[in-house]
């Protein structure tokens, strides 16, 4: 198995720590001129996302986690799992709806996304940072209001709720950040 | 910024050069002589918690001056400080190059409190400020800062205490001696909290961690042994020096029982050191300051490389 020494153990190294993968963040090095160095290590586990600190003496190891990250555009989901192809090798995958998580409110078919591997199976899935869809359902908005301050809930095709200003209707297409859920603006057809 | 370029701008590399200018003449003004020592020595130190670079051709690289000074204040030399180049494998991050600038100097017939007057004394030469630094003892560092006595405190009772503050979790360092944990709470709680405004000391040290420094009787026992604190970062240390002999060679070899047990490399101790020391080395202090990180500080800079010409990923 391979393994990290904490002098290699640079911000975005996997690393698996009690079996779980992680995402090194920030490396401290501390050492008293006459004493014992140990390295303050923040890390984000790759499942839930949470970030801990943990501390280890200067050059004590931690294993190396099998992780990969790969393009990956979005096919259909199947009600079980989402269906992924690796546009290179054509090369199939399915994740659960653990791994889709939240992302797979902004997936409706054909989206370039980052799929996490861990262990070969995948762990996480990351949809592009702006996504095109269109309302489905809106209340009307109050006529003469085009300030856009204060906003309503429009329900988009692919089932995500975002909030948009009032002028904007039902049917309209608009363009989301996926990273804040935030209204960017309508698309012309 | 392509590779080639240098990490410190090139005022701070005038800042730098105006340090050192102000470093000799500060002690030129003392009557304390400027010495140069090899780099290169046969022996290297075997403190447990510092590496040495080895050569191809089995020679070690300097951690510090400090055994060749003795020598020379053994031989009759009087006062004599160094700006000297030192090399410490595997040092490295925000504030350790593996090679940096040490200033060190010795007075013989001083103690370690008027070795302290002189390091505040070079300080405000060199940084300027007003207002006396803070004199801390260790211990008083500790129940300050760490809220307990870490010359009465176990390894049991400090790993409880790591682990209430959340230092370590649950399953971390179950064996560790005393030793350990009184580091891990200087470099992660007290030393951070240390010398906020006015470099603050800490003086008495644990008599296991003398070093090189005198032990004075208790109770408790304790090292004639001192550090100085700025903004949370040690900028020197210094010692009321170890002059006996048979007592060094047991420490020397203590370490080297130690590195050996744990399968560290174990180099030679300084016997020309011993010799000197039989010979008589003079009642004296010394103390060592890193010069990069009294300017990063000065400049307020937030990383060492910052303060040196080519930091060691671009050397």
């Amino acid at each position: 198995m391979a393994t990290v020494s904490t002098n290699e153990m640079k911000s975005g190294t996997k690393v698996l720590v009690d079996g779980e993968p992680y995402s090194v963040v920030d490396n401290e090095y501390r050492k008293p001129g006459k004493g014992q160095a140990t390295n303050s290590i923040k890390i984000r586990n790759l499942k839930n996302g949470r970030v801990i600190e943990r501390t280890l003496k200067s050059g004590d190891t931690w294993e190396v986690a099998d992780i990969e990250e790969i393009d990956m555009q979005y096919l259909y989901s199947d009600g079980e799992f989402w269906h992924f192809m690796n546009p290179t090798s054509f090369e199939q995958v399915q994740a659960g709806a653990t791994a889709v998580a939240d992302c797979s409110k902004w997936l409706k078919g054909e989206e370039a996304c980052k799929v996490l591997f861990f262990n070969g199976i995948p762990l996480s899935v990351t949809p592009p940072n702006y996504v095109t869809l269109t309302i489905t359902e809106t209340d009307p908005g109050l006529r003469g209001d085009t300030s856009g301050s204060g906003g309503k809930p429009a329900t988009l095709e692919t089932g995500a709720v975002v909030r948009v200003p009032l002028f904007v209707q039902q049917g309209e297409v608009i363009k989301v950040d996926t990273r804040t859920g935030d209204y960017l603006g309508r698309v012309g057809k | 910024m392509p590779r080639w370029r240098p990490d410190a701008s090139l005022a701070t590399l005038k800042a730098r050069a105006e340090l050192c200018g102000s470093v000799r003449a500060f002690f030129m003004a003392r009557g304390v002589l400027e010495v140069e020592t090899p780099i290169l020595s046969a022996h290297a130190t075997v403190d447990r918690f510092i590496e040495s670079f080895s050569t191809v051709d089995g020679r070690w690289l300097q951690t510090s001056p400090e055994f060749a000074m003795k020598r020379l204040l053994a031989a009759g030399s009087g006062p004599i400080f160094q700006i000297a180049r030192v090399f410490r494998l595997e040092e490295q991050g925000r504030h350790h190059n593996p090679e940096f600038t040490m200033l060190e100097w010795y007075r013989p017939g001083f103690s370690m409190q008027q070795l302290m007057d002189e390091v505040e004394a070079l300080m405000r030469a060199l940084v300027g400020g007003a207002g006396g630094f803070q004199r801390l003892s260790y211990r008083d560092a500790f129940l300050r800062h760490a809220g307990f006595d870490p010359h009465s405190a176990d390894a049991t009772q400090m790993r409880a205490a790591a682990m209430a503050a959340e230092l370590i979790s649950a399953a971390d360092f179950a064996n560790e001696p005393a030793g350990f944990w009184l580091d891990l709470w200087m470099s992660r709680v007290v030393s951070p909290a240390l010398g906020a405004a006015q470099p603050a000391f800490v003086y008495d040290f644990p008599a296991s961690q003398a070093a090189l420094a005198q032990v004075r009787q208790g109770p408790p026992p304790v090292a004639e042994r001192f550090e100085l604190f700025w903004r949370g970062i040690e900028l020197a240390n210094g010692f009321h020096e170890l002059a006996d002999a048979k007592e060094q060679r047991g420490r020397f070899e203590a370490d080297q029982r130690y590195r050996c047990a744990a399968e560290q490399v174990v180099p030679p101790y300084d016997a020309h050191l011993i010799a000197a020391l039989e010979a008589g080395l003079p009642d004296c202090s010394g103390v060592a300051l890193g010069l990069d990180r009294v300017l990063m500080l000065k400049l307020g800079l937030s990383d060492l490389a910052q303060t040196l010409a080519f930091a060691a990923d671009r050397a």
